[in-house]
């Protein structure tokens, strides 16, 4: 296809400097795909009125469908036809983004085949994103995503609006040693078990899994998932004394950079040996990110089951909450679907529209919340027990019994 | 719409993963022992079995076309055995099992015009949102912001110039937040500070005002008749600027080109090192878009990170360095405007008021 090279003075000032430029990206497609042309064209008119030129779609998606694809089309249609819909496909990554090549250019061939060429590796809940699409492409390019192949794997879409929406997962046990469970088996196991909840929306609103290997958590689980599930262990940190002191013959200062630093001050340093106080690790990982080669995390090894981070909109914004101190995370992961379902049939009731679960349970109160799912109250659940004695005792405590 | 020959399946879910893991993986699946980040952007994982794989990371503006995948995948195919992985920050890993392939790829990804970096006490990839590029309700654009600040952030990406700890640095072009940044070292957030202009000549035409009345969480929006037609009007005072309206009807209009702009936010963490994890607190409400590279911005952050480089002990985050020495003298040291803006009046505020007279004076 031959493309008329459009003038973007504004947009070129963005290929300059030594990080890689997304313009370039845009224009390496724009030479030969008419829609990448025109996201130059709407882009740089952006640039010049300092706003966007998108609006929100109505109803798109694939048959059967209620999430996995967004809805985009551009306010200046006449202008900019081969944008006039722009809609977006969420891709569902496989674990931990590992690909081969030739998943990789099956991808890329299908994409150049149905849209604009341009893509996202990958969106921020972890899909592939590929951007840009005619309602008129989204059945034939899913088709062709998730046909049955001999010689290839196929695709699904992932999820948007309210319903489950596509896990994702760290490296796990494919490639770092601090992996406590399989975070890899997790995320797929739980995305494929809960597929219905994936694709049709029928909750109040959105709910996120990021499933991380230990409290590191280099998917932000904590921060970013309804349900955040962050590895941890039970038993001691297991200690090599030998490299222990060849890290501190090697310039690390075990005093200052270790032991001060630990936030229960449960470790000793004499020199020589270096002392740890199990009992009182809550298992940060600051000395062993330090020292990864002489210590290293116990072997009795699990989950924490953290509930309710979001983002700002509505309530404000949430970290997840202790929900389960320690839970083993072996495969068929039947505990955390028997609790994420407990979760779901009561934020599915009781939830209003637009509703994450964090906020739900702000709402009815962490305590009737627990009683509901069948959970016991712990004191792990609480930075303190409650300061304010306004209680709502319940009937229990009735007069004759006193 | 010629008919497609293949047949559609639906709810087959992701592949499964085992199928795009390299050999060397499958083998020492579970079974690493330790890690050592050997450069900028190079490290070795080492497996009880005494097998080592060496990981090169690489930068990515997030938004790439087919062509660079294609180039990515040609580099794999040369120097890994045809496998390749993206991390949870939008950075390429190359993936090797022979050392000597290092410093080759290096180059043949350098040629391509991409980082090598990112590791250890460095800054990361910046997570971003859409922006201008595809986003309805962006405030800002998010990848030329980006792009604008990583030109400048570069030394720390590629180790020409050390941190005392990680740096985390993100971008989401308005308060949905799908960058979800508020928990980020350093969290640049688009900002609308207007309520929606309605039009209400196309309203009646293009919304349903009872989907519209509903969309609005702090119940800013009601029912009204506006020249005789049905509209709706809204409480200005009480709009928090989130957009959802203008999502569920483009007549009401949340972008203004002179009143959006960015803010900037620090302190925040995901991990649990040391310290709990942390949101990330006000430091410039508002600077005006001034694309096409925002140098108000640009300037904001690098004024933040240098501060940090040079006060903050080793291991110490932006947030636990600030904890340390306290907010006045972050606000000291940076040159930044305190303001009313600053201090929190939404639910819980008063939980963010200093109860104590133990105060550095």
């Amino acid at each position: 296809m031959t493309v008329t090279k459009r003038k973007t003075p504004l947009l070129d000032e963005l290929e300059k400097g030594p990080w890689p430029s997304f313009v370039k990206e845009i224009k390496k497609e724009a030479a030969h795909n008419a829609m990448a042309n025109d996201v130059l064209g709407i882009l740089e008119r952006s640039y010049e009125d300092h706003i966007s030129h998108w609006k929100h779609g109505g109803l798109v998606g694939v048959m059967g469908y209620g999430g996995g694809v967004i809805g985009r089309y551009c306010d200046l249609p006449d202008e900019f036809p081969n944008v006039k819909e722009f809609h977006t496909y969420r891709i569902n990554q496989p674990s931990a983004w590992f690909y081969t090549t030739k998943v990789l250019r099956h991808l890329c061939d299908i994409w150049e085949k149905h849209g604009s060429g341009l893509t996202n590796f990958h969106g921020s809940t972890g899909d592939i994103v590929f951007l840009g699409s005619s309602t008129e492409a989204l059945e034939p390019c899913f088709a062709e995503l998730s046909a049955e192949r001999e010689d290839m794997p196929s695709f699904d879409l992932g999820g948007s609006g309210s319903n489950m929406r596509t896990p994702s997962c760290c490296v796990g046990p494919a490639r770092c040693e601090w992996a406590m469970y399989d975070t890899l088996e997790a995320c797929y196991d739980i995305t494929q078990t809960f597929q219905d909840e994936l694709h049709r929306p029928f909750f109040p609103y959105k709910y996120k899994f990021k499933f991380a290997g230990c409290p590191n958590d280099c998917v932000a689980s904590i921060a970013r998932s309804d349900c955040s599930v962050i590895g941890t262990w039970k038993d001691d940190i297991r200690v090599d004394a030998a490299k222990v002191k060849e890290y501190a013959a090697n310039g690390v200062d075990i005093q200052t950079e270790i032991v001060d630093l630990c936030p229960t001050s449960c470790m000793a340093w004499d020199g020589n040996t270096l002392d740890i106080d199990n009992s009182n690790c809550v298992r940060c990982m600051h000395c062993i990110n330090v020292m990864p080669k002489a210590l290293k995390p116990g072997l009795e090894r699990g989950a924490v089951i953290l509930i309710g981070a979001k983002a700002p909109i509505i309530g404000g914004a949430l970290l997840s909450s202790v929900f389960v101190p320690f839970l083993e995370m072996e495969p068929p992961f039947d505990d955390l679907k028997e609790l994420t379902e407990a979760i779901w049939d009561l934020w599915g009731e009781h939830g209003k529209n637009r509703e994450r679960v964090g906020e739900f349970i702000q709402r009815v109160g962490l305590g009737n919340f627990l009683d509901e799912i069948g959970l016991e109250p712990i004191p792990q659940m609480v930075m303190h027990p409650r300061t304010n004695p306004y209680i709502f005792f319940e009937d229990e405590l009735e007069e004759d019994e006193a | 719409m010629a008919e497609t020959e293949f047949q559609r399946r639906t709810d087959i879910g992701p592949p499964h993963y085992e199928q795009f893991l390299p050999p060397v993986i499958k083998k020492n699946y579970g079974k690493w022992d330790y890690h050592e980040i050997l450069e900028a952007g190079v490290m070795v994982h080492v497996a009880e079995s005494g097998d080592k794989l060496w990981s090169v990371r690489v930068g990515t503006p997030r938004l790439m076309g087919i062509t660079t995948i294609r180039e990515f995948a040609d580099l794999a195919d040369k120097y890994c055995d045809g496998y390749v992985r993206w991390t949870s920050r939008n950075n390429v890993e190359f993936l090797l099992t022979d050392s000597s392939k290092i410093e080759p790829l290096k180059k043949d990804v350098q040629a391509l015009g991409f980082p090598v970096g990112g590791l250890g006490n460095r800054i990361s990839n910046i997570v971003h949102t859409q922006g201008w590029v595809h986003c309805h309700s962006s405030a800002s654009d998010a990848s030329g912001v980006v792009k604008a600040v990583m030109d400048k952030l570069y030394p720390y990406f590629v180790g020409e110039k050390d941190l005392p700890a990680k740096m985390r640095v993100a971008y989401a072009c308005c308060l949905n937040m799908c960058g979800a940044v508020h928990c980020s070292d350093i969290a640049i957030l688009g900002v609308h500070t207007k309520a929606p202009v309605v039009n209400h000549n196309d309203l009646p035409k293009m919304c349903e005002i009872p989907t519209l009345v509903a969309s609005c969480p702090t119940g800013a929006i009601r029912p009204a008749t506006v020249d005789g037609k049905p509209s709706v009007e809204i409480e200005e005072a009480q709009c928090m600027y989130c957009g959802n309206c203008y999502t569920v009807c483009p007549a009401c209009t949340i972008n203004n080109a002179k009143t959006d702009g960015v803010s900037i936010w620090v302190g925040g963490k995901v991990s649990d090192a040391r310290s709990t994890p942390k949101f990330s607190k006000l430091v410039v409400p508002f600077l005006p878009n001034t694309p096409p590279r925002w140098p108000e911005v640009v300037d904001a952050v690098v004024k933040i990170v240098e501060v940090y480089a040079a006060n903050a002990r080793k291991h110490e985050r932006m947030g636990e360095w600030i904890d340390r020495v306290g907010w006045p003298k972050f606000f000291e040291l940076t040159g930044f405007e305190f303001t009313k803006y600053h201090i929190d009046d939404f639910k819980h505020a008063g939980e963010t008021f200093l109860r104590t007279a133990a105060l550095r004076q």
